[in-house]
């Protein structure tokens, strides 16, 4: 798989095959940022046509138990953003579509606009803020606007229509939509509140509409992809990491997992 | 009053870092909120708990031989130890459980260091008929753990977190987790002037009784302003609820007293301002403990009510423009404070407020007999008895548990 100049490419190309896109998402540094590197590597291999690089945090209060862990070891690892910004240059060389996922603290600590510059040349094409929204958000829409990264928002199915508006208005790249109120992690049931959120958000926007939180499995994201424009999925991704004995196995359980997932948003 | 914009802002401090999922909870908070304070049958029913439920209002207690500790300064104690409950947490506690009746959700959940939020909460569930969940990091519940006995007695459900540093930090995140996944039915009842906006507005609300009380009372007793108003400061709310009282009253000092733990120069402490920088922590911009990374740093403090590495917000806006001065205290002059409060006045504090009567002792040396402060009295010390035997290494006795003391 080649790396797309855009995420609106990585979309167009999904797209064009009749499909959803699958998104994965890994914490850079976990177990170690050599192992993540290739960890992510096996994912694109597999069919992930875009990678959220996870930004480790200390207080990462919209993760469940399988993220927390995960970040926890990539963090007593030593991993900093600088080590999440060689890994977004490493993949993105090797062919990934990349972006990042990080809290809010470690961006504004790192220096707003200094991320954004660095994070482009790293060739990283955009960023996903869980604890941002639009209002507290006006240096960093400088800064991204300024060197061409995408700022992706979330809606939840809480929003009002007039929240969501509000919220589309500053996003670029695609929407994320959190498909439950709750932590992420992976859930046996996803309930009608995802499907529900896309069709309220769909008329605001005419960017992709990607749904995330919950989705572990091929069968959970044949549906998502039935109405959304890009699956998520994240947790499942750590915990076959967690669940393995060496990198080695962590790899193979993350290739049976990518193609069951891609299969999924192809049916 | 520190005035803030329409976003919750105290100059660049407050404002909202939250999943967006939270935002409509925020929101739908804000409006009850205010709705409810110039509502006058809100304000009667508050008004009237905390008369016949609370105990308010509560005395301001002359200290005459404290005060000679405290370098010959007439010092008064502001008694929120003699709440029901036995702290001011009851103050925010019975505002919130009230609004969570009026915006018709069933059940509240808390975060708790020491325990005295929770209890208060427990407490007022229970008053309310509200379901209530506690969070509590492990290693408070094993200090504090008459306050996790109080609570489960009280019908609360009490959580130890086991996650991070496994103290009042990580209770909070583990609250928001859940509030995330239960916002429907589920109120948040922040036990601190921090955290997302309306929270540190409405929780300082709240407690301003605590300062609208003590200006009436000094003026009865002295015909006169203090010079200095102190209080202990964690989060923050018993400080921001004495201090409102006085803010628009420019000669009055307003001093906070931060946890110094093990000496700052140790690193091991929770002193915000001195050696923390402005940064994002649960749901508020203020100062946080943090690396150069803006990873949270643990704070530690031998009181587990001000072992947190974030604060107000509105204590950030103060400390920047001048208008409140804010000094760590250590665990060692802290627990010297307790002794000399509790055999000069009989009174036994609680460790976290022996760090503001620490600080009107360092303050009453500089003013001498001349001065007039006020110090918060923000709970009393029943809980920390096994923690204070231990320090002073006093045998208890036989059947006496000191063993849960840190």
């Amino acid at each position: 798989m080649t790396r797309h100049a855009s995420l609106a490419a990585a979309f167009a190309h999904a797209k064009s095959e009749n499909r959803a896109a699958l998104i994965g998402y890994l914490p850079a540094g976990f177990p170690t940022a050599a192992d993540s590197v290739r960890i992510i590597n096996q994912m694109v291999a597999s069919g992930c046509d875009i990678i959220e690089v996870g930004l480790p945090y200390s207080d990462p209060l919209m993760d469940g138990p399988a993220i927390q862990e995960a970040v926890d070891i990539a963090l007593r690892a030593g991993t900093t953003p600088e080590t999440v910004l060689e890994v977004v240059e490493q993949v993105a060389a090797a062919g990934a579509t990349a972006v990042v996922m990080s809290y809010w603290n470690p961006i504004e600590r790192y220096g707003v606009d200094r991320f954004a510059t660095r994070l482009a040349s790293a060739g990283g094409l955009g960023v996903i803020t869980p604890d941002l929204t639009p209002e507290e958000a006006g240096d960093w829409i400088v800064a991204t606007d300024a060197h061409g990264i995408e700022r992706i928002f979330l809606v939840a199915p809480s929003s009002t229509d007039a929240r969501i508006a509000k919220v589309i208005e500053s996003t670029s790249g695609f929407v994320y939509a959190a498909s439950t109120m709750g932590v992420t992690g992976a859930r046996t049931t996803l309930g009608s509140a995802a499907g529900e959120l896309v069709a309220r958000t769909r008329p605001a926007t005419d960017l992709p509409i990607c749904v995330g939180v919950g989705v572990s499995t091929g069968e959970q994201a044949a549906t998502v992809a039935s109405y959304a424009d890009g699956v998520i999925v994240g947790s499942a991704f750590v915990k076959r990491v967690l669940d393995a004995a060496t990198i080695d196995d962590a790899c193979i359980a993350i290739d049976a997992l990518t193609r069951e997932l891609a299969e999924g948003v192809r049916s | 009053m520190t005035v803030t914009d329409a976003l919750g802002h105290f100059g660049p401090y407050g404002g909202r870092f939250v999943p967006e999922a939270l935002t409509a909870a925020l929101d739908q908070l804000d409006a009850a909120f205010r709705a409810a304070i110039v509502d006058e049958s809100f304000r009667a029913e508050l008004a009237g708990l905390e008369h016949d439920y609370t105990g308010r209002p509560n005395p301001l207690t002359l200290a005459r031989r404290f005060g000679a500790e405290c370098g010959g300064a007439t010092v008064y104690l502001k008694r929120e130890d003699l709440n029901h409950t036995g702290s001011h947490k009851i103050n925010n506690v019975l505002g919130q459980a009230l609004l969570t009746k009026r915006m018709g959700k069933t059940r509240v959940i808390a975060e708790t260091g020491a325990g005295q939020h929770g209890v208060a909460t427990a407490t007022a569930a229970a008053l309310m008929g509200l379901e209530c969940t506690v969070y509590m990091g492990e290693a408070d519940t094993k200090r504090q753990a008459l306050n996790v006995a109080r609570m489960r007695l009280l019908g609360a459900e009490v959580v130890p977190v086991t996650i991070g540093s496994r103290t009042l930090k990580d209770a909070i995140n583990e609250a928001m987790r859940d509030w995330v996944s239960s916002v429907e039915h589920t109120h948040y009842c922040l036990g601190t002037v921090t955290g997302p906006a309306p929270f540190p507005e409405m929780v300082r609300y709240f407690h301003s009784v605590i300062g609208r009380e003590a200006r009436e009372q000094i003026l009865a007793a002295e015909d006169r302003l203090p010079d200095a108003v102190a209080a202990c400061v964690g989060g923050g709310s018993n400080a921001m609820g004495l201090f409102s009282g006085f803010i628009n009253d420019e000669s009055v000092q307003l001093r906070g007293y931060e946890a110094g733990g093990q000496g700052v120069e140790t690193g091991k402490h929770a002193a915000r301002f001195a050696q923390g920088s402005p940064g994002v922590l649960h749901g508020a911009r203020t100062y946080v403990m943090q690396d150069e990374w803006g990873q949270t740093i643990e704070s530690h403090s031998i009181s587990a009510g001000l072992d947190y590495p974030g604060v107000g917000p509105e204590h950030a806006w103060l400390h920047d423009i001048g208008r409140a001065v804010y000094e760590a205290v250590t665990d060692t002059e802290a627990m010297d404070a307790f002794a000399v409060l509790c055999r000069t006045e009989g009174i036994i504090p609680a460790i976290e407020t022996a760090h503001g009567l620490a600080g009107a002792m360092r303050l009453g040396k500089q003013m001498g007999p001349g001065g007039l402060i006020i110090v918060n009295l923000s709970g009393r010390g029943d809980k920390d008895v096994a923690t204070a035997a231990r320090w002073f290494g006093m045998d208890l006795g036989a059947g006496v548990e000191v063993s849960e003391g840190r």
